[in-house]
């Protein structure tokens, strides 16, 4: 029952957080695309349950959580970066240039 | 008592003592250090007597340490806490314990900064020397290894001199590279063995008595242990961190570099190696390659001495000669020979050592190395000159100093089993003649042309503390070796036969 | 046995006592000139009469071998027996005497010799040091034993030789005297080694007394042993090819070249070959390269002597080419004339020196007095000397005449007894005949340039300065008491060893029989008729005349100028003063190929380029490089990362589907 279209969203969904990860240079875009991949899975996971058991559902809680604690330490990170250096474009940050 | 406790106090005393100086103020440390040190040589000094010459292996402490079942092999890896010393390392020991309060001592006006930290590392490095010498666990042995190290690297690193960081580098990285191969070996050994006997224990004479044969793999087991010792020896062609490392070091640094860490690859040879794959050993090609490398080392290292510009750096070219002596009276497998080569041993640490001693002490004064910034010195400090000249004459062998008596007798033995390689060796007496006499030469003789060496002040009653127990040495062992050769003989004899059982012993003139 | 014969420990012990007290002195108080005087010079006295009470003992005793003192086991080990003993046998009597003899006396002279130099310590702590070294070689019953001696003269005539070591020629001339001596001692090293490997002792009593047993007569382990140490011998005894040390040792103090470089150390070689008799008479062909090279030495240091300036120089290679005619003696097989001309030559040389010590002391006095620069030494400042120097004059005539050998004197005696052995074996082969020849024209070079030092020194106009000939005074008593008694020994030494010929009683050759008595049974000397040696003699007395009077007829020394206003020599002249260019030769051929080996080849390509510069650090190297590239990677854009980690899962994604 919707397995089909859930799944094709929730691969759409994924996509486009690749994508956004892969060609935006702001932080907090590719902050929130990373979000968008977490949610599409979060979303693939809820479809499955349907025919697959109650755990897909459960581990959406573990994700849902994981993606909170991220947030938060992903955004203080942000922040530091930006008082810092006054940019949070990443292709300005290359400290780990070997 | 004593004979049951007195190898784990001289293991346990100098860390318990490193530690007590790194909490006690910054200005009593040298003291404390000599103190201690000199306790750990009272400590020791009584093995002299209470040491059986025909006892075996003697004072030993055994007691389980790590017994856990690895690799899933069901039996238990046993390793022990064993040591025990005869008579091959109660020498090391002894001059061990004499040589580090000298280095004390020596390094009072020579180390400045960051007392505490140095004083603590050389009695760190003191246990670690120590355990080297009387482990009898592989697995200890192996810990000792490279317990002793790290405080050598940090003694290079951190008080040496201009560019100390590139020596104590090379020297840790040259001795790590060949003590992991080291590590392989053992943890082989112990794996074959086991297998064979159900027991997987690192115990030395449980290996021994359990090796059997290896087979081909007996060569790859040896080239491991070969290449870890022939580092520490230093044998030609793995010796060029020594000169690096001695001349950078500070002067104790240097004096326990070429006093001590040398000897445990020659030691390393005497206890493990040869006898573990007395077959590797004495075949036909290995035993003319070390032979060879052996008399490459003499003379190769004399003459390289000999036009260095840098008195620390002879000295130290001059060691990888003198150790070829060793090799090579170790694999000539005389008893001549191998008691000779003890005794280099035990010479090598006293002469060179108050070499290094003397070249310090012209350091501190004048804060250079170089043979060409001094000239005639001789006129304004005679003492001085007439120590050097001394200490250099035992270097080269000098008969009535003990570096004749160590050479002659490898020499002697030498000849009976590899006459062509002992007539070779010979040669290197002449080259030891010129480095140190043209060196002598250009220190305290030729003219006195360099006006700030006219103000130099002569020895102080500290420095000739430090030196007069070695040159007494020197004069003892040259003229009355008896007493070192009566204990030393059975364990020799004793090395000798499990290498090589025993055979007929041609001799015309009865005694 | 009697108590005297145990007290032989102390003959050497004295000396090193002396040598300890005086080091110390040196360090601590070296203006205490008095008590060095006392010690230095007391100690020898002491040790000379200790030594004449104890040669007297062995003499009363009577008894023919040896008389071993073991005193400490020194290094046993296994097989090896090495004991730290004294051996007292009629051949070590001799050079008992001789050796505390000439010292005491030169002792004694060095006290005014050295009496304002500022090193007077610690110059007679090295003196005392040398006599105890020169007595363990000379009383040790084993070759280790001997060989502590043999070197300890060594050192003893390297600090000795660079006494003034802040000049440095005098530093130069001492490092090469060791060096070249320790060539010499690697053969006796070696020869150590062969002896142990092929008898098991090193212990000269029973060894000898089994060699005939143990080695082949001939063989090639005898010969090879007596080669190797004859080897020790040319670098002590300053042999052809190792004999360039000695000329150059004449830096050292003048009284050291006459005790170490003339009397005592340099004769150790001959002393070694006649106290190894047994094994050198078991070995022809190495006997036969001992005359060889002593014949040869004797003539080609003869040549070198005639065309020397300095006056110590003439004497150093008369000192080799005397040397040569010893080792002649015991290479002929004639072990106690040797020994003869050993003995005969320490008085006559010691007093030739001593002469010359006392020119150059007053020389030097002159000079100094006028703060002139003028060498002290040279034969070309000096002539008419004997109107100055009366008693040195004098004295040094009678030594000039007994090594020229013109009888009665003593050098006359034993050098006839040598030629007459070397003759005496041309019926064996006649390159013995070779070796007499050489022998007779070195007599007639020896007299020759002997008598040039003599008269460009004493004689003709003086050429030392205006100003400075009022200055020239002859020695105090203390320098010109030792060498009376050196003249009257050159004189008299004679006696020791008159041959039958003369109706003597060859005391020496009888005394020392017992030594010389196993080879003298393998190899026993050919008799020669009468007649024939009555020829021989005439021939070398003729020889040395003619030397004499040549020289008297041919040299001018009114026609020679003093030093710096000397021509250049030229054309073969200037060959022989430049002493053949042997040393410029060796300095080519093997001092600067080995310096150069040292350091452009073995540290500086192989140690520093090689080992070091391509295997060491090439490892570092190499892991820097593969370190370098894979830091290539790390471009710090999260961009590329994600790139790679996006194509990574894609890859893993790929292979796992597929």
């Amino acid at each position: 029952m919707l397995l089909g279209p859930s799944l094709a969203v929730s691969a759409v969904l994924f996509a486009l957080g690749v994508a956004g990860v892969l060609l935006r240079r702001n932080a907090i875009v590719i902050f929130m695309c990373v979000e968008l991949m977490l949610n599409a899975v979060n979303l693939t996971f809820v479809a499955l349950a349907q025919s697959l058991g109650v755990a897909g559902q459960i581990f959406v809680f573990f994700v849902m959580a994981v993606a909170a604690a991220e947030a938060a330490v992903g955004l203080a990170i942000i922040l530091a970066i930006y008082r810092h250096k006054q940019t949070v474009d990443l292709q300005n940050i290359n400290l780990l240039k070997g | 008592m004593y004979a049951r406790w007195v190898l784990t106090a001289l293991l346990v005393w100098p860390a318990v003592a490193a530690v007590a100086i790194l909490i006690a103020p910054p200005r009593w440390a040298k003291h404390l250090g000599f103190v201690a040190s000199l306790i750990e040589f009272a400590i020791a000094v009584p093995l002299w007597w209470t040491f059986v010459p025909s006892g075996g292996m003697q004072f030993v402490c055994d007691a389980p340490w790590i017994q856990v079942p690895l690799f899933g092999t069901g039996a238990p890896w046993s390793i022990h806490y064993t040591v025990g010393v005869d008579g091959i390392s109660l020498f090391m020991v002894l001059l061990t314990t004499l040589l580090v309060p000298l280095s004390v001592l020596g390094s009072y006006s020579y180390i400045t900064t960051r007392e505490r930290a140095y004083y603590a590392l050389l009695l760190v490095l003191t246990s670690g020397m120590i355990g080297v010498f009387v482990a009898l666990d592989l697995f200890l042995f192996y810990v000792m290894w490279e317990v002793m190290l790290i405080p050598m690297y940090f003694i290079i690193g951190v008080w040496g001199g201009d560019s100390r960081l590139y020596a104590a580098i090379k020297f840790f990285i040259y001795t790590m590279f060949g003590s992991l191969l080291m590590l392989v070996a053992i943890l082989a050994l112990v794996y074959l063995v086991g297998q064979r006997t159900g027991i997987f224990s690192f115990d030395y004479f449980h290996l021994m008595r359990n090796l059997g044969d290896l087979g081909p793999l007996a060569f790859w087991l040896f080239a491991a242990f070969f290449l870890a010792f022939a580092i520490k020896v230093p044998m030609f062609p793995f010796h060029t961190w020594l000169p690096d490392a001695h001349v950078e070091a500070p002067t104790a640094g240097s004096v326990i570099l070429a006093g001590i860490l040398l000897k445990m690859g020659t030691y390393g040879f005497l206890r493990f190696a040869v006898p573990f794959f007395p077959a590797v050993a004495l075949a036909p090609p290995v035993e003319t390659a070390i032979v060879a490398l052996s008399l490459v080392g003499i003379l190769y290292g004399g003459l390289v001495a000999m036009v260095q510009p840098d008195f620390k750096k002879l000295i130290a070219y001059s060691s990888v000669a003198h150790l070829g002596f060793v090799m090579l009276g170790i694999w000539a497998l005389t008893l001549q020979s191998v008691q000779g080569a003890l005794l280099v041993m035990i010479n090598h640490g006293i002469s060179t050592g108050a070499l290094f001693f003397l070249v310090g002490m012209i350091y501190e004064r004048r804060h250079s190395r170089l043979i060409a910034a001094y000239g005639g010195i001789a006129r304004v400090v005679p003492l001085f000159a007439a120590i050097l000249t001394f200490v250099s004459l035992s270097s080269i062998g000098l008969p009535g100093t003990n570096g004749f008596v160590g050479e002659f007798l490898v020499l002697v033995g030498a000849f009976r089993t590899h006459p062509v390689a002992a007539g070779i060796a010979a040669t290197g007496v002449i080259v030891a003649a010129a480095y140190l006499l043209w060196a002598l030469q250009r220190v305290i003789f030729n003219p006195l042309d360099k006006p700030e060496n006219e103000k130099l002040p002569d020895l102080t009653p500290r420095e000739l503390a430090v030196l007069l127990p070695l040159v007494a040495c020197i004069v003892w062992i040259g003229v009355y070796p008896k007493p070192i050769l009566d204990r030393m003989e059975p364990a020799a004899r004793q090395f000798i036969e499990s290498v090589r059982p025993p055979g007929p012993t041609a001799t015309a003139i009865a005694p | 046995m009697p108590s005297a014969l145990q007290l032989l420990w102390l003959v050497p012990a004295l000396p090193l006592a002396g040598f300890l007290a005086n080091g110390v002195l040196a360090l601590r108080r070296p203006r205490a000139k008095h008590a060095v005087s006392i010690i230095g010079v007391g100690v020898l006295l002491a040790a000379l009469a200790l030594a004449i009470v104890i040669v007297l003992a062995f003499l009363r005793e009577g008894t023919p071998g040896p008389l071993v003192f073991p005193y400490w086991e020194w290094m046993p080990v296994g097989e090896l027996h090495v004991t730290v003993a004294l051996q007292l046998d009629q051949l070590s009597a001799v050079m008992l005497l001789v050796v505390t003899g000439v010292s005491s006396l030169i002792h004694v002279f060095s006290v005014g010799y050295m009496g304002e130099d500022p090193g007077y310590a610690r110059y007679f702590a090295y003196l005392n040091l040398f006599v105890f070294f020169m007595l363990v070689l000379v009383l040790g019953a084993s070759f280790p034993v001997m060989f502590v001696g043999w070197e300890g003269v060594g050192l003893c005539s390297y600090l000795l030789i660079g006494f003034w070591f802040n000049e440095r020629i005098n530093a130069d001339a001492g490092k090469k005297a060791f060096l070249v001596n320790r060539i010499g001692d690697v053969g006796f090293l070696v020869a150590m080694l062969m002896i142990f490997a092929h008898t098991g002792s090193l212990d000269f009593q029973p060894l000898f007394a089994q060699a005939p047993k143990l080695f082949t007569p001939g063989g090639p382990a005898v010969t090879a042993i007596t080669l190797l140490l004859f080897l020790g011998c040319t670098g002590k005894s300053a042999q052809i090819p190792l004999y360039t040390w000695l000329p150059d040792a004449m830096q050292g103090p003048t009284p050291v070249s006459a005790l170490i470089h003339a009397a005592t150390m340099v004769t150790a070689g001959v002393y070694l070959v006649a106290r190894c008799n047994v094994l050198y008479a078991l070995a022809p062909v190495a006997s036969a390269v001992v005359a060889g090279i002593g014949a040869l030495t004797a003539f080609f240091a003869a040549t070198i002597a005639l065309k020397q300036w300095d006056i110590k120089r003439v004497l150093a290679y008369s000192t080799v080419s005397q040397l040569g005619y010893m080792f002649l003696g015991v290479g002929s097989g004639a072990y106690a004339a040797g020994i003869f001309h050993l003995v005969t030559h320490a008085f006559f040389k010691a007093l030739l020196f001593l002469g010359a010590g006392s020119v150059i002391h007053a020389l030097h006095h002159a000079y100094h007095a006028t703060h002139s620069r003028e060498d002290a030494q040279d034969m070309r400042n000096m002539g008419g000397l004997a109107r100055h120097l009366p008693w040195t004059s004098t004295l040094m005539w009678v030594a000039t005449l007994a090594i020229a050998g013109i009888p009665p004197f003593a050098g006359f005696f034993s050098k006839d007894q040598i030629l007459s052995a070397a003759f005496s074996l041309g019926d064996v082969h006649p390159l013995w005949y070779v070796y007499w020849l050489l022998g007779l024209l070195t007599a007639l070079l020896t007299a020759f340039y002997m008598t040039r030092l003599m008269l460009y020194t004493f004689h003709g106009p003086n050429r030392t300065g205006e100003r400075e000939s009022a200055h020239l005074r002859e020695a105090p008593w203390v320098m010109t008491g030792p060498l009376v008694v050196l003249a009257a020994l050159s004189l008299a030494g004679g006696a020791l060893n008159v041959p039958a010929l003369l109706r003597g009683r060859e005391w020496l050759e009888h005394w020392l029989e017992p030594v010389t008595a196993v080879a003298a049974r393998l190899r026993p000397g050919i008799e020669v008729p009468h007649g024939t040696e009555w020829a021989l003699v005439i021939a070398a007395v003729a020889a040395a005349g003619l030397g004499i009077i040549a020289a008297v007829r041919l040299l001018r020394p009114e026609e020679l100028v003093p030093a710096r206003l000397a021509p250049a020599e030229r054309g073969f002249a200037r060959v022989l003063w430049k002493k053949w260019y042997v040393d410029e030769i060796y300095d080519f051929l093997f001092v600067r190929p080995l310096i150069w080996l040292s350091r452009e080849v073995l540290w500086r390509t192989i140690d520093l380029g090689l080992i070091d510069g391509a295997g060491v650090n090439g490892a570092a190297r190499l892991s820097r490089a593969l370190g370098w590239i894979g830091s290539r990677l790390q471009t710090g854009q999260l961009g590329f990362y994600v790139v790679l980690f996006v194509g990574g899962v894609l890859a893993v994604l790929w292979t796992a589907v597929r």
